[in-house]
């Protein structure tokens, strides 16, 4: 069973769905729990993956699926799923992320998508099994599949919602086709000058070949990257996200929230370092000058939009952006300590973007908006949810000891040490702007003065609201407890972040990335 | 500097530190109902958390260190818990006083009908846990984590009234905190994460320091400048103004946190990067170092003249806090043994005193509802045991002896001459007077401008209620026992 | 410029599929971006889509090269021998396999009963790459799809807005957006949560 667990993520969930899609149209409250049971076992599938990855003595498992394996055959010739730290761990987050919103998806789906809950887990679930699949594979055409896989799932679940989201979707599509064919296009090139699909073969070819000055190498590269930057939603090709995200249903925006971009950031640090090859990535191309400085851009304009939005959830969707930028910039300033950062902000990010995303669902269902304007009294209300929400947005801020706080501190330290300092003065900014933005909210949850700043009610923090709105009002329990969870996920993360980072160093040690100079 | 201290391990500075926390989790349990038991929980968790701290004194005295390994955050960065002369001062200080402010707070909240005291005393015990983080903080990374958890657990604290003028009040603390804190203090932390000894242990107050093998001047000057505007809880102009804003709060935050806890918080680090993590000789040798203490003596001068012109009686005390905070930092860029250790001083006599001042404020509050100076009058013969404090207090603030406040500005003056400073000095005689000028004419009009008709109208005002009177003279008689009882002080501050 | 090592010799001539492809692959691109009317935009999306392909499938292409399945007795040797004349240039998946480390690109169809054996250089050289061809099946299953999808949303956004013209979609949102009203929840009490309510009418 074990030495099966990589494939054990996928049959879980994959089999999970067709289930749903069968079981769906007679008994549709069968669906929720044959989601969580799914992404439960996909779940232990991972841990099970990543202990066997740390136990062995590569650091990495291969699993070939249908038996194509190394030994019998020539590399390349079956496709490899192959997990080291990086691929678990992301694929760790994907699943664990995974888990939690179904557990929580089980009253918003039933009242936003009211007899939808078949095509809901089914899509749901395969989403899982792309993203997972994603993080795991180890073969360039078969990473697309999964892309395309992930997007047509994400088209489909986000589209579940209102003819807004429709609308949106269809965007989304258009700029999803696009992204996904560069890098198709890219793939192709890759293949035609290496001859093989497979990530540590183009690597080793582009080695032994010396394709490093190879204009058709760096055609593919330039194309792999500019679709993996419209993919994850960089700031210029960012214009599908705001819409998709908000007006999609809360599960849905929930899952995806918290877990594409940042499976996006992941291919593109597996295709700089483990396909591309450190060498070929950031010293023969232009992009390193130029790539820190569109982040910048990105960083700064993602986050002054964040600021003009009167609307949670709206205003979330564009943090996620400003994310996207942090992400890029740790590993574009080329550096090993920027690695380490964007390594561990994909896994924090997620965590507490999640831990946001779920809070905003509860507000969503009490209050039927996420305006500014329906969030006063929310404290009094909900203190549980409140909490947990506030821890996500400590963590977006980066205050000690959230998770967020030393994803941070690994980024600023990789700009600082590689002297990037356009890098360093955006991250502040936009530290700063999100403390606007965080301390915006808990003002409106706390206090008693209105939009305009008139003092309401008489005084002594009357909140001047219909009993129904300040009498103690807790989240269902489905949805309160995985928020909590991910609150303290945020938090036990942040703790003890001294071993994933460690895992990472052990993934990153054999790249020899510059460490800086020792001033 | 002095022979290597004997290192003991002891669970006891993390017991100080999570008394609050688990008070706060009693408190949140007790909530509105129960609010006997509810401050019941408050009164032990201090009386806990400071026979803890005093019973570390004798360990400490001897020559020890105490410490406790929390957890790993970094590499050779742990989370690091360690009790020295400096830390168990102030940490003594914010305990002790946690005692009378709760007290006090008892009477002030329950006499004012304030709303939400769950919270108030939930968020007091987080913010007291941070502070004794602070204090007990091994390394800077450590220091960090509280004093952050410090300006997000006073927010609620702050904003208490939930009104419009606290929504300004709490822009005004957080941002100022939060921007100096992310933008100023966590590039230069991680600056000498990085480059001193390349991460190796070099943020630990102990470790020794290697500024100067490590950084140019300018470097060493830039840093400098990050750090002390860093802590902005520290007061130094131009970041300063967070503190009249945060006025906003009721008065025992005002008394503990606003006296105390925080701006002792700011202080305490800046004295701690000073002394420990650059380091009296380098600091000694560094050209431009001066520029500190010109900031440090123009922010006293300028604070005690702005103190002059305020009516708000809260407002006065605020821009008095910031001229005093200004002596801690003063002392500690004078860079001198009996400067730093004046300095460490100031902070238990000013708090004392200050704490008095506050204490009698809301009293007067409590009592009359009366807040400006100017509304003062005649106030003296019907709250004798207040002004009378407060006349104290003030004394002790403006540094005459047999009061606290005279011990500490003594070494500030000790450790400016050690540097030839003679205009240090003036600067300190000048505020001084200021000091007189601020302080002295509230009491006296209390005391002695007594108008007939104004006698009439207020004949039924008392003293404020027990709880806010017994506090207040307790803190007044201390101002005497710390002058007394100085040597102790002085020799956990090394001398 | 137009001789034998010149720009248009080499555009035209070596690298025509190349130019066919980037053409098509543009034309696409402006049709998504540039069209008003969604279907013309899901057009584009299939050029587009359908460049790529191409793209792969010709570079998948040996001029002569004959279908890869592998028979000992059809030796296609000496057959072909004669056509390379751009080995460099035009056929670039013959460089690959001269570069790839390992012997060659897959073929599966040879393993049947003896087990795999890798094929020398020799005995490939006069196949057609399956590989690229195999790829774009499963390109074109996901172009399928991704049509479909785009396709029910369409007609999804026909239905709610009435029109396929994405002006005039806009033009509905934001009226739409302009005619909402917050809902002001902090004045009325809010609904009950209708799952309870659905509960209850099942009861």
């Amino acid at each position: 069973m074990s030495e099966n667990s990589i494939a054990l993520i996928f049959v879980f969930p994959l089999f999970g769905a067709v289930l749903c899609a069968l079981v769906g149209r007679k008994s549709r409250n069968l669906c929720h729990p044959i989601a969580v049971a799914s992404l439960a076992g996909a779940l232990w599938g991972g841990i099970e993956t990543l202990r066997r990855v740390i136990a062995s003595e590569t650091n990495e498992v291969s699993y070939y699926f249908g038996g194509w394996n190394a030994d019998a055959y020539p590399r390349g010739v079956g496709i490899e799923f192959r997990a080291d730290y990086l691929g678990a761990l992301i694929m760790l987050v994907v699943v664990g992320v995974a888990f939690l919103v179904a557990i929580y998806s089980k009253l918003p789906v039933a009242e936003e998508t009211p007899e939808k809950e078949g095509p809901f887990y089914t899509l749901f679930l395969l989403q899982v099994t792309g993203l997972a699949g994603i993080c795991l594979t180890g073969d360039a055409f078969n990473l697309y599949v999964l892309i395309e896989v992930a997007a047509l799932t994400g088209y489909g679940l986000i589209a579940m919602g209102s003819a807004r989201a429709a609308a949106a979707t269809f965007n989304y599509v258009i700029l999803g086709t696009i992204g996904a064919s560069f890098y198709l296009l890219g793939v192709g090139y890759v293949y035609m000058k290496t001859g093989t699909l497979n990530m540590v073969g183009i690597q080793e070819v582009i080695t032994a070949n010396g394709l490093a000055d190879s204009a058709a190498m760096q055609v593919a590269f330039v194309f792999i990257c500019l679709g993996v930057l419209i993919k994850m939603a960089f700031f210029p090709f960012h214009a599908w996200l705001p819409n998709a995200y908000f007006h999609a249903p809360t599960a849905t925006s929930s899952l995806l929230a918290p877990l594409v971009t940042k499976v996006m950031i992941y291919v593109m640090i597996r295709m700089t370092l483990t396909v591309f090859g450190v060498d070929f990535s950031f010293e023969n191309t232009l992009w390193t000058e130029v790539i820190p400085w569109l982040v910048v851009i990105a960083i700064v304009c993602a986050a002054t939009m964040a600021l003009a939005q009167r609307d949670v959830k709206k205003m979330l969707t564009y943090l996620i952006v400003a994310e996207v930028g942090y992400m890029v910039g740790g590993i574009w300033v080329y550096n090993y300590y920027g690695f380490i950062g964007s390594i561990f902000h994909i896994i924090s990010d997620a965590c507490m973007t999640l831990c946001l995303f779920l809070g905003v669902g509860i507000i969503l269902r009490k209050r039927r908006t996420t305006h500014f304007d329906g969030l006063r009294g929310l404290f009094r209300k909900m203190p549980f949810t409140m909490g947990g929400f506030f821890v996500g947005g400590f963590s977006i801020i980066g205050l000690p000891p959230t998770c967020g706080f030393f994803s941070k501190w690994y980024l600023i330290t990789g700009g600082m040490l590689a002297e990037r300092w356009e890098y360093m003065v955006a991250l502040m900014f936009s530290t700063m702007v999100m403390v606007v933005l965080f301390f915006r909210l808990i003002e409106r949850i706390h206090l008693a003065v209105t939009e305009s700043g008139e003092n309401i009610g008489h005084g002594h923090g009357d909140l001047a609201l219909p009993e129904s709105e300040t009498f103690f009002d807790e989240a269902h329990w489905t949805m309160l407890v995985p928020l909590l969870l991910s609150a303290s996920v945020v938090l036990v993360i942040g703790i003890f972040n001294q071993d994933i980072v460690n895992l990472i160093q052990d993934f990153l040690e054999p790249f020899d990335l510059p460490k800086g100079t020792g001033r | 500097m002095v022979a290597e201290p004997t290192v003991v391990n002891d669970v006891r500075p993390l017991i100080a530190v999570l008394t609050p926390m688990v008070a706060v989790v009693a408190i949140a349990w007790s909530g509105e109902k129960r609010k006997n038991l509810r401050e019941i929980f408050t009164l032990l968790a201090g009386l806990v958390q400071a026979s803890v701290v005093l019973s570390l004194t004798p360990l400490v005295l001897a020559g020890n260190v105490v410490e406790f390994h929390v957890w790993q955050i970094f590499t050779n960065v742990p989370m690091l818990l360690r009790v020295d002369g400096f830390g168990l001062i102030f940490a003594a200080v914010a305990s002790v006083l946690w005692i009378a402010t709760s007290l006090y707070a008892i009477g002030y909240m329950r006499g004012l009908h304030e709303h939400a005291q769950t919270r108030f005393y939930s968020f007091f015990g987080v913010s007291l846990c941070a502070t004794m983080g602070v204090a007990f903080s091994a390394n800077l990374l450590t220091i960090y984590f509280f004093y952050e958890m410090l300006s997000v657990s006073t927010y609620p604290l702050v904003t208490h009234m939930q009104d419009k003028e606290a929504r300004k009040g709490g822009r005004t603390y957080l941002s100022y905190l939060l921007f100096t804190s992310l933008c100023l203090l966590l590039p230069a932390l991680s600056w000498c994460y990085v480059w001193l000894d390349n991460g190796q242990g070099a943020m630990d107050f102990l470790a020794g320091n290697s500024m100067s093998e490590q950084f140019s001047d300018t470097t060493q000057i830039v840093l400098l400048l990050l750090f002390t505007f860093g802590f902005a809880k520290a007061g130094l102009m131009p970041f300063h103004s967070w503190l009249p804003n945060a006025m906003v709060a009721p008065t025992p935050v005002s008394a503990l946190l606003h006296a105390v806890a925080v701006v002792k918080v700011g202080v305490f680090c800046v004295i701690r990067v000073y002394s420990d993590i650059f380091g009296i000789e380098v600091l000694q040798a560094l050209d431009g170092e001066q520029i500190m203490v010109w900031i440090a003596c123009a922010t006293i001068i300028i604070s005690s003249l702005i103190a002059l012109s305020q009516d708000n009686l809260k407002r006065r005390l605020a821009f008095s806090t910031i001229g005093q905070l200004g002596y801690v930092v003063l002392g500690a860029t004078l860079a001198t043994k009996q400067g730093t250790a004046g300095a460490v001083v100031h902070i238990a006599m000013h708090a004392c005193g200050k704490i008095t001042l506050f204490f009698c404020a809301g009293a007067i509050l409590v009592a009359s509802g009366k807040k400006y100076v100017s509304e003062l009058r005649g106030l003296g013969r019907k709250m004798p045991f207040t002004m009378g404090a407060f006349l104290i207090g003030s004394l002790s603030v403006i540094g005459l002896p047999p009061l606290g406040g005279f011990v500490s500005k003594w070494y500030l003056v000790l450790g400016a001459l050690e540097r030839d400073y003679v205009w240090v000095v003036v600067v300190l005689l000048v505020s001084s007077l200021l000091n007189v000028f601020y302080l002295l004419p509230v009491a006296v009009r209390a005391f002695f401008r007594n108008e007939n008709d104004n006698e009439e109208g207020e004949g039924g005002l008392k003293e404020a209620p027990w709880q806010c009177v017994v506090p207040l003279s307790c803190t007044a008689l201390g101002c005497f026992g710390l002058f007394f009882f100085s040597d102790v002080l002085l020799s956990l501050a090394g001398l | 410029m137009f001789g034998e090592d010149g720009l248009l010799n080499e555009l035209l001539v070596e690298r025509f599929n190349y130019c066919v492809y980037v053409v098509l692959l543009l034309i696409g691109l402006y049709a998504m971006i540039a069209k008003n009317n969604l279907i013309k935009k899901l057009i584009g999306m299939s050029i587009f889509q359908t460049a790529i392909i191409l793209f792969y499938v010709s570079i998948g292409v040996k001029e002569g090269g004959t279908i890869p399945i592998y028979v000992a007795e059809h030796d296609p040797h000496g057959h072909h021998a004669e056509h390379q004349a751009h080995p460099e240039e035009a056929n670039a998946t013959e460089e690959t396999e001269e570069n790839a480390t390992t012997a060659t690109t897959l073929h599966e169809e040879d393993h049947g009963h003896h087990g795999p054996r890798s094929l020398t250089d020799e005995e490939t050289s006069d196949y057609a790459n399956p590989l690229p061809h195999v790829l774009m099946l499963t390109a074109i299953v996901v172009g399928v799809a991704t049509l479909g999808v785009a396709l029910a949303l369409t007609q999804r956004i026909y239905r709610a807005y009435g029109t396929i013209e994405e002006d005039a979609v806009l033009a509905a949102i934001l009226a739409e957006d302009a005619s909402t009203v917050i809902p002001d929840v902090l004045a009325t009490k809010p609904k009950r949560t209708s799952s309870k309510s659905r509960k209850a009418k099942k009861a």
